[in-house]
């Protein structure tokens, strides 16, 4: 774990749970796994304070346990997972524009309290949905539940790992190993969930009497257990990350080419989507009969058309499509290379282009082939050697090693190059947060008198005042104040974008190093 | 050796071959640390904006605000105050530091991870006693009261469900109270209405001792 993503782990903990939660986890970070004794005794927290941050912890995947065989039990962080609350608004969204409204608070419900039971989930949501709709309209809890299994058909949720059931009398240990199979993952319990979301603090006089209603059910209603008890649903992370990839596969195609020949791609992506692992580099090969099959369908392309293109894919140096019909890691090269358009300007990356295409080059042959000005390209070249891009390699032409004969050539490492910028997208999403809290922070005191009057405001409008005294209150708050906090306002705005969009690199840098250790 | 001090410009290697050509001017040395923000080259690349953008930024916003109101975000306790005032009894203290405001399963959390508080009970319960007369409806207060001592109790997760749907009804009749009692501002209502149980000898335990 390097320094940046130690620090970027622990002020993601810190803002979204806490400074007790922020401690453990930066223990447990820095020096691996330990049991509970060792926690508190480095922390210096108190004993509950320390088992109550982990139950969170766990609860939402961000730690896990396991027993020693001496007996007790050690946690270890997982920081590849803390890092991934970078990425919740991304995954939110992109349910969202898959499976509508339902979909989209599915999954942030899964992803606020890390696992839920699905009839927990489904009334949560149906709940949140109905608050939404106009008076007297419900959500139906079956629609919710359709979405819901739906989700977990295309596995983007998946089953938690279960309780192994004890066998009486045995003695409990101290810590359940929970085990799932891979094929249980996804196959959503059998049972009806019937209801309809309620609504919260309405002032109909119906709700009243279901609230004198609901507190006599739970005398009676409190003895049986939820239908579904034990069964615990999470979002399948990796999942998305296939799902994002695909998308950026897709659009790198439509750029090099047109249209239709992204479509046949995402055709072919969509049609692998189960099938294939999620580290996979490769997909599962397709005959072109089942992708003419499977096109949607606004697109109807001959047959001949469609074996043309997938020979244009083929042939693509980038190597999208392979012949026998699976796709690869072209995107990645492709993406990186956009990176180092905005980090170096245009000129550097065709630099990069070349060298990463024709491995190792002099200095004099960069120069010609990539028609740039000799100054420049020296200029260019040290500059990224400096930053590690690129490196030196040393060809002698004597056995002394003497260096007026020796050829010195350019090439990329791109594994290291890559390694290289994830750090640094790592460091900046950290200074991007820390600038973020920085500003709240000197700002509190103006936030807090804004945040008052504007709850003073609510609730005058609520009991009917006027619009003179409404003003009024409104005026607490003066001219240059008010543009105070619109820049404080724009300022949190830009900063949360530009922490989205590292993000973005994040993952494609990730994926990149991913594939790459893979491959070895 | 022998080379030391001799032709003080000249490299080990030659010099043509990496670039720097006879003649061009090497760049100065440095005599400070680096500008603290250096001049950028290139401007940045402009954020993405539209809807897409827009959204995933209000998203992010929400789940921050929705995250520091979860039982998840843990906060540190109250700090202690230097003296221990009376008022302090009738505030509505925020959740002690060894109770859990959310039931996980505990059957999933190792067995050293389970935290008691029956020991908190009869502390809880006497604040809340001389609250039942103020609050216009009692039968919230007992329904809270129980779901007080619900909570306190070992948890299961049968209790789940309805012990979040209670909790949401506590929370809203938490904030009613609370706003009652910075609105009124005095002490008089609440001492006014002391019924007089937590005067004298505690009628759970010391029933024994004789009342002077």
């Amino acid at each position: 774990m390097t320094q940046a993503e130690l620090r970027l782990c622990s002020l993601l903990l810190q803002e979204h749970f806490g400074e007790i939660v922020e401690k453990v986890g930066n223990s447990l970070l820095r020096t691996g796994p330990r049991p509970l004794r060792l926690l508190v005794g480095d922390t210096g927290l108190l004993p509950d304070q320390v088992k109550k941050a982990l139950c969170v912890l766990i609860q939402h995947n961000l730690v896990r346990y396991e027993v020693q065989p001496r007996g007790s039990v050690e946690y270890e962080a997982r920081s590849e997972r803390i890092l991934r609350i970078l990425r919740y608004p991304r995954y939110i969204y992109t349910a969202k524009t898959l499976y509508g409204d339902p979909g989209e608070l599915l999954v942030e419900e899964l992803l606020l309290h890390g696992h839920l039971s699905m009839s927990c989930a489904v009334s949560r949501v149906a709940d949140r949905l109905t608050e939404t709709m106009e008076d007297g309209k419900t959500m139906d809890y079956a629609e919710v539940s359709g979405t819901f299994v739906r989700l977990a058909d295309t596995h983007f949720i998946q089953r938690c790992p279960m309780v192994p059931e004890t066998p009486q009398g045995a003695a409990a240990p101290p810590a359940p190993t929970l085990a799932i199979a891979e094929r249980d993952m996804y196959i959503v319990p059998r049972f009806s969930l019937v209801g309809k979301g309620k609504r919260r603090r309405s002032c109909d006089e119906e709700e009243e009497g279901e609230h004198k209603a609901k507190r006599q059910k739970p005398e009676g209603g409190s003895s049986e257990p939820p239908l579904d008890d034990g069964i615990y649903w999470q979002v399948n992370l990796e999942r998305f990350h296939q799902h994002f990839r695909d998308q950026a596969l897709v659009s790198a195609v439509g750029s090099r080419m047109d249209q239709t020949s992204s479509e046949v791609v995402r055709t072919m992506l969509r049609m692998s989507e189960v099938t294939t692992a999620s580290g996979a580099s490769h997909t599962q090969p397709l005959s072109s009969n089942e992708i003419f099959r499977s096109l949607p369908a606004g697109y109807n392309i001959g047959k001949q058309v469609l074996d043309q293109y997938l020979a244009l894919l083929a042939d693509d140096p980038l190597e999208f499509v392979g012949k026998s019909g699976d796709s690869g890691g072209g995107t990645y090269t492709v993406s990186i290379l956009w990176e180092w358009d905005s980090m170096f300007g245009s000129r550097c990356a065709r630099i990069f282009r070349l060298l990463l295409r024709k491995k190792h080059l002099e200095q004099k042959q960069v120069e010609d082939f990539a028609m740039i000005p000799a100054k420049e390209a020296k200029d260019m070249l040290y500059r990224m050697l400096s930053e590690n891009l690129v490196s030196l390699q040393e060809i002698p032409k004597t056995p002394d090693h003497a260096p007026s004969r020796t050829f010195y050539l350019y090439t990329v490492n791109v594994a290291a190059a890559a390694r290289m910028l994830l750090h640094k997208c790592y460091k900046s999403a950290a200074n991007l947060m820390e600038r973020r809290q920085h500003e709240t922070r000197e700002n509190k005191r103006l936030l807090e008198k804004s945040q008052r009057v504007e709850a003073i405001l609510a609730s005058m409008q609520a009991t009917g005042a006027e619009a003179a005294q409404l003003r009024e209150v409104e005026e607490m708050i003066t001219g240059p104040e008010r543009q105070q906090l619109e820049t404080l306002k724009r300022n949190v705005n830009k900063i949360d974008t530009s922490e989205n969009q590292v993000d973005e690199t994040i993952f494609v840098l990730e994926s990149f190093v991913e594939s790459t250790m893979k491959r070895l | 050796m022998a080379g030391r001090g001799r032709g003080r410009g000249q490299m080990t290697f030659n010099v043509e071959a990496v670039g720097i050509g006879k003649g061009d001017a090497l760049p100065p040395p440095t005599l400070q640390p680096s500008p603290l923000f250096p001049p950028l080259e290139h401007r940045a690349v402009p954020l993405p904006g539209g809807e897409e953008g827009e959204y995933m930024l209000a998203l992010k916003q929400e789940l921050r605000r929705a995250m520091r109101g979860l039982p998840y975000f843990v906060k540190p306790g109250a700090p202690r105050r230097d003296i221990e005032r009376y008022s302090d009894k009738y505030q509505l203290s925020s959740p002690v530091d060894s109770a859990i405001d959310w039931n996980p399963d505990w059957r999933r959390l190792p067995r050293e991870l389970k935290i008691r508080v029956r020991r908190l009970r009869k502390g809880r319960t006497a604040p809340l006693v001389p609250k039942q007369n103020i609050t216009p409806d009692k039968e919230e207060t007992i329904k809270k009261l129980e779901s007080l001592e619900k909570k306190e109790e070992e948890v299961t997760s049968e209790e789940e469900e309805e012990k979040e749907e209670e909790e949401e009804g506590k929370e809203e009749e938490e904030e009613e109270y609370d706003e009652e009692e910075h609105e009124e501002e005095t002490d008089y209502v609440l001492s006014y209405f002391d019924n007089g149980e937590s005067f004298g000898p505690d009628s759970d335990d010391n029933g024994d001792e004789a009342v002077y």
